[in-house]
């Protein structure tokens, strides 16, 4: 127990002097996660309305693939990711392995399934007669889009909120991809993991604080968008 | 004629399951499309509403047919739909009120007082600021009809509005309905499957039955000369009744049916296989015939039975008699009292001969 407590105090410490360490660690942990959970955003939320709004050939295949995708382990990610970026691999050229665009890169991976699955559902479990109540309104197909997205903009906040919380908190492809170099490529989940095994555990009790509070804040959004009242 | 539509068909999964020769809406006229769910009511309105692709047939919008997307988008622009749900959008009644103003480009200003003229119209201006998920069931509704008035379509389609409502809150948006149609002069189809509802709101009625219009006249005309049996049924003349043509002549004819006669107004020939209905609003119980029923009256047709079910049906009785055949009657809680109507006990029917209506010969 002793371990444990002076871990906690140290962090906390760690934490109130504002350890620069700590800080530029969480701050580069944000910035590729939130870029990440940007460019899946995009492709993400486009994808699951194209889905949720389209009946075409092979689309249940699709739906069956983004769900696959939805619980894809993070290190198969990274591994895929290595391959395709190692020097002699398709994507070699751009000689971004161990770099943050890896990271970004994978964590996109990680996070479009995530966001298009939950988009998809968010769009499908609208009204079916909205969108016709929203084209009898006098609405063109893109204004019908936009204001479904509108409609739906909670789950789709959410969609976003579990992207997010899925790439912030996955060590296995940050770890492959990244190479947890000090200064360029460390995240919270790879320093964590490093400086437990250096038993350190003062600092990665500071670094999993870090990463607890953040889930939480997470969740506890989710936990409202799913809790509020539906428009009739 | 506002709409036309001819040849319109539908086909769903390779079935046909609408088929309308022609369709036409006189402006500032009220149709209603009564009939039994499944009955292609809501695919007719929506293919009208040219919400969904007919397979084959054409729409025309005061003359012009609806050929082109461009033309599809332009009179999407002039009509609208309310639905069974109120599908409102997730803000404030007074943003849902303005969505189709927003849609057709009204800026703001203009749009402020249309949306309070409408508001005070369907009597939600007092929820204008309120948000629509936090509304019940028949504001809820309010504010769809509303939102729908409120960039005054030319064409109003209403996919049964009320069916979601309690019987209260049902009535009072009926009436509302009805002078807003009335005030606007806004042509309206309606979907319903409650005949009460259409005769209320409706100029003409169109009975829809598997996917075709079987019957389209003046509430008069449908309730009281229903075409065939379905008809008939679907419209409440409980009595249904065919028999063969045992004599005719001065405009009357009589037919026998279980063993008795009824005598109505027609001039099929002797011996055909008539089908007959009586509207159980048209039928008049008294007591047994030691209780005067001897005196005289107009009814050509009079019976002696007995009660066999006594069924309520909103304000009045239902009373199901056998009277060699069966016949149905509607009476009042206080003639149910008077007469002291229970199963078993033996009354005297009686109905006009005009009240029979010939169906088929």
């Amino acid at each position: 127990m002793g371990l444990v407590w002076e871990g906690i105090k140290k962090a906390v410490e760690l934490l109130w002097t504002l350890d620069p360490e700590v800080l530029g660690i969480t701050g580069f942990s944000l910035k590729v996660s939130i870029l990440a959970t940007l460019v899946s955003l995009v492709i993400g939320v486009a994808v699951g309305m194209a889905l949720a709004l389209n009946h075409f050939p092979g689309r249940r295949v699709l739906i069956s693939l983004i769900n696959t995708g939805m619980g894809l382990p993070p290190v198969v990610v990274g591994l895929f990711v290595t391959i395709l970026l190692w020097r002699n691999g398709p994507l070699g050229f751009l000689e971004i392995l161990y770099t943050p665009a890896a990271l970004i890169l994978a964590q996109t991976v990680i996070a479009t399934p995530i966001i298009a699955g939950i988009s998809l559902a968010a769009i499908q479990q609208l009204p079916p007669d909205l969108r016709l109540q929203i084209l009898s309104l006098g609405a063109s197909r893109w204004q019908m889009v936009r204001m479904l997205a509108i409609e739906a903009r909670l789950p789709l906040m959410a969609a976003v909120m579990a992207g997010f919380g899925g790439v912030i908190s996955e060590v296995g492809a940050s770890i492959m991809v990244g190479g947890n170099i000090k200064g360029s490529t460390r995240v919270l989940t790879t320093a964590t993991v490093m400086e437990a095994g250096k038993g350190n555990f003062d600092t990665a009790i500071a670094l999993s604080l870090i990463l607890l509070v953040l889930t939480f804040a997470v969740n506890a959004a989710l936990t409202h968008i799913q809790q509020r009242d539906r428009p009739r | 004629m506002i709409l036309e539509a001819s040849g319109l068909t539908v086909r769903r999964g390779g079935v046909q399951v609408l088929d309308i020769p022609s369709l036409a809406l006189p402006a500032g006229q009220v149709l209603a499309l009564i009939g039994p769910n499944g009955s292609g009511k809501t695919t007719l309105l929506q293919t009208l509403a040219s919400l969904q692709a007919p397979a084959s047939g054409e729409l025309r919008f005061q003359g012009r047919p609806l050929d082109s997307r461009a033309g599809t988008n332009a009179y999407r622009l002039r009509v609208t739909m309310v639905f069974q749900e109120p599908l409102l959008f997730d803000t404030t009644v007074a943003r849902n009120l303005e969505a189709g103003l927003r849609l057709r480009g009204v800026p703001g200003p203009e749009r402020t007082p249309r949306v309070r003229e409408v508001a005070s119209q369907f009597g939600i201006e007092h929820l204008l600021e309120r948000q629509a998920r936090k509304l019940s069931g028949g504001e809820a509704q309010r504010a769809s009809l509303a939102r729908a008035f409120a960039f005054r379509p030319e064409i109003l389609f209403l996919d049964e509005p009320f069916s979601a409502l309690d019987p209260p809150t049902r009535e009072a948006l009926i009436d509302d309905l009805a002078a807003a149609l009335r005030q606007t002069r806004t042509t309206a189809v309606l979907a319903t499957h409650d005949q009460m509802e259409a005769l209320r709101l409706a100029d003409l009625l169109a009975v829809m039955q598997a996917g075709r219009i079987v019957q389209t006249g003046t509430g008069a005309e449908v309730l009281n000369q229903p075409v065939n049996a379905f008809v008939a049924g679907f419209v409440g003349m409980e009595t249904l009744l065919s028999g063969v043509v045992t004599a005719s002549g001065q405009g009357l004819f009589r037919l026998a049916v279980g063993g008795r006669e009824v005598e109505s107004v027609g001039g099929p020939a002797v011996g055909d296989a008539v089908l007959v209905g009586v509207r159980p609003e048209h039928v008049t119980l008294a007591l047994g015939p030691e209780a005067g029923a001897r005196v005289a009256s107009s009814a050509r047709n009079r019976f002696q039975g007995t009660v066999r079910r006594i069924v309520p049906r909103g304000p009045f009785f239902k009373v199901e008699l056998d009277v060699g055949f069966f016949l149905a009657a509607y009476v009042t809680p206080q003639s149910l009292e008077a007469l002291a109507l229970a199963p078993g006990r033996e009354v005297v029917a009686s109905f006009k001969a005009t009240a029979v209506h010939c169906i088929r010969t």
